[in-house]
């Protein structure tokens, strides 16, 4: 095993399933021979040639629109949008094509691409370059909305949505690309789309989390562990549609209280979505209202701001202490 | 450092070849088999007779909203009719005609129509057993397709085929941004498209002349370098010439086309529209001399290979084609009634959260055929 960068780890699952797979094709701006803006997709032209990695013009929604062709041809491509703050120019062909063909031709033309997309703030970027907009696609029937949080289960969950026969949108947290490496296996390694995982045990409260903000989360749990004798459970999503649900679910009515951290704003957010399926499988078991961590219903700041826009450790810990006191 | 004119080939040929009047430039007369052409005429006729009756089923609210065809059959069959089975059809929304061509049978227009999706894989051409197509299915927003057909065009050449693929749409789709995104792509990668513009002069109420300054639509494909051809859309030969033009040249590698067809939309936009709002009878009027349909048809008499009692015979058939078509789609239509086929073909696999409401609306259905039972 070797460790691994989040950037590392996803151009190792590109470079092997590539390898193994004459369909998948790279494609985006600036993924050839630049290797991709955070190098995400380095070397893989010199590896498979500018026909396996494909530098295209700039434009996002024919960047999507011909993945979508290709896809329906029998290819598996993985396209590229630069900063997922741009991906709404590519939006209707996702919304439209994407997400419906397999509907439309009732399962004659499948649509098996992936969209991967850098997302959240926290690098000091400029303006549309620090969203957290997956709640529009995680809206959209017919896609699959995924977010990994660490090297390890960025290379496993883009293997399976490489090979997952319905479009799937993979957002990456840029914050994440290079915070942190991890252990990650030379050996094939693959994670379920649509299932979360434990990233611990606990009995007193659940904090249900996903992506970038899944490191402050953990802070967050060490730090009421260490101070308040807390053992806090904690849920990492991965997937946020299709959401899989018993797990939170199940966690809840163990311990009874919960808290959602995302950094997308949060009306209509994803907490939102996660708090009513609570309240559809787990009220009666509720101790406390649910607290939602997330970022605020503005556009997320320019960076001399935006540390006070991200959720952190300690508004984590303020809210897991107000439901746990309540 | 001079400043000095660059050079560009941009000359935008216009082609006719047969006029309305049925005179021929025999110097231009493209080389069809007989049984092409009658087959042309046969499926012209046929979309017109359809338009017809779907229009009429529409307004005795036997069936939804719909994009009538009336006026465009030569632009659409003259092209699709170069293509062979394995090439690839990327429709937009009125191209009934060629969807016809290319083996969809009428009772799938209709259910889908009427509403059922699942209408979509019903029935068989002629009840005919073809070999399958590689078609997509309807686009409705418009433009969004053409990115489509590069893609699938990018996958042939990825491939090493000879295939090619075609791609439809009108005037209006030439504003949109994924048509100026997708030529230039078929540009850069010199996939091999066929670009069909069937321009009928009316994006539901904004003419031709205000959708763009640009002297023809076909100059725009030049900025991308593509060629691009303005023919006499309701001349069936010429859009058939540039049409086989064009898919040479992406057949034998040489990259994307784009043909404009010029023609007229003689009925509105759906039947949704009322066209009397914004547009002259009189132009409309005008426009009957140049029927694509009629012309044809001299130029077929001519040639010997119809006679007016052929002709009648022909038209005979087609309406009992359709009306027992008709009949079959509306005895099949009996059959979807089930309100739970709307959960199919959202993914390949439906998901817990999905299986559970089809379930709550699988219940409810019950519950409601309980109460309706009990009153």
């Amino acid at each position: 095993m070797a460790k691994m960068t989040m950037v590392q780890a996803i151009n190792l699952a590109l470079r092997q399933e590539m390898e193994k797979d004459d369909r998948v094709i790279v494609l985006g701006e600036d993924v050839g021979r630049d290797g991709g803006v955070f190098r995400v997709t380095d070397g893989l032209i010199d590896k498979f040639g500018e026909n396996r990695s494909v530098d295209t013009p700039l434009a996002e929604s024919a960047i999507v629109g011909m993945s979508i062709g290709m896809a329906v041809y029998g290819l598996r491509p993985v396209c590229e949008i630069q900063f997922s703050g741009f991906s709404y120019l590519a939006f209707h062909q996702i919304e439209c094509h994407a997400a419906r063909l397999r509907m439309r031709s009732q399962g004659v033309c499948e649509v098996p691409m992936v969209v991967r997309a850098p997302c959240g703030g926290g690098v000091r970027a400029l303006e549309h370059h620090s969203e957290s907009r997956e709640t529009y696609y995680a809206h959209t029937p017919g896609l699959k909305m995924v977010i990994p949080s660490g090297p390890r289960n960025a290379r496993a969950l883009l293997v399976s949505a490489i090979r997952d026969p319905d479009p799937v949108i993979f957002f990456e947290p840029k914050a994440t690309y290079r915070a942190f490496r991890e252990e990650v296996p030379e050996e094939e390694e693959t994670l379920p789309l649509g299932k979360s995982v434990k990233v611990q045990e606990g009995k007193d409260l659940t904090i249900i989390s996903y992506g970038a903000m899944m490191r402050p989360t953990l802070e967050a749990v060490e730090a009421l562990k260490e101070d308040d004798g807390v053992e806090a459970e904690v849920i990492d999503l991965l997937t946020l549609s299709p959401l899989d649900h018993d797990l939170f679910s199940e966690s809840v009515k163990k311990t009874g209280r919960a808290v959602i951290v995302h950094e997308a704003p949060r009306s209509f957010g994803p907490g939102a979505e996660i708090i009513s399926r609570i309240m559809e499988k787990a009220f009666f078991y509720l101790e406390a209202p649910i607290a939602r961590v997330t970022g605020f219903d503005v556009h997320i700041p320019l960076f001399s701001r935006e540390m006070a826009y991200l959720p952190g450790k300690n508004r984590i810990v303020r809210a897991a202490r107000e439901i746990l006191n309540a | 450092m001079p400043r000095k004119k660059i050079e560009l080939p941009c000359a935008v040929d216009y082609l006719s070849i047969l006029n309305e009047k049925g005179e021929l430039d025999k110097e231009l007369e493209p080389d069809i088999s007989e049984e092409v052409l009658l087959k042309l005429h046969r499926f012209m006729v046929l979309g017109r007779k359809f338009d017809d009756q779907l229009l009429n089923l529409q307004r005795q609210g036997r069936m939804g909203t719909f994009a009538p065809i009336s006026g465009q059959e030569a632009a659409q069959l003259g092209a699709v009719s170069l293509l062979r089975p394995t090439d690839w059809f990327v429709p937009s929304f009125r191209e009934t005609g060629a969807e016809l061509w290319r083996g969809r049978s009428l009772e799938s227009v209709i259910l889908v129509f009427a509403g059922y999706a699942e209408g979509a894989l019903v029935g068989k051409a002629n009840g005919e057993e073809q070999e399958p197509m590689n078609n997509m299915p309807v686009s409705i927003p418009v433009g969004s397709q053409i990115p489509h057909a590069v893609g699938i065009g990018w996958g042939i050449k990825y491939r090493e085929k000879d295939d090619v693929v075609m791609a439809f749409f009108g005037d209006g789709a030439t504003s949109e941004g994924d048509f100026h995104e997708g030529l230039n792509f078929a540009g850069v990668y010199q996939c091999p498209v066929v670009f069909v513009c069937q321009n009928n002069h009316w994006a539901i109420s904004v003419p031709r002349e205000k959708q763009t300054r640009s002297k023809t639509l076909a100059q725009k494909a030049l900025a991308y370098d593509v060629p691009g051809i303005q023919v006499d859309g309701n001349d069936v030969l010429a859009v058939y010439a540039a049409a086989q033009e064009a898919v040479e040249r992406a057949r034998s590698g040489d990259g994307p086309s784009m043909i404009e067809c010029v023609t007229y939309r003689m009925k509105m936009h759906t039947t949704a529209d009322d066209p009397k709002r914004y547009r002259k009878e009189e132009e409309v009027e005008k426009w009957k001399k140049h029927d694509p349909i009629s012309r044809f048809q001299k130029y077929l008499v001519n040639k010997d290979l119809l006679s007016d009692k052929k002709i009648g015979d022909l038209e005979n058939e087609i309406q009992e084609e359709i009306r027992s078509a008709v009949k079959r789609a509306e005895e099949t239509m009996k059959d979807f009634t089930d309100p739970l086929q709307m959960f199919d073909h959202i993914y390949r696999e439906r998901p817990p959260y999905l299986e559970e409401q089809r379930k709550a609306l699988a219940e409810e259905t019950e519950m409601t055929k309980d109460e309706e039972k009990g009153e």
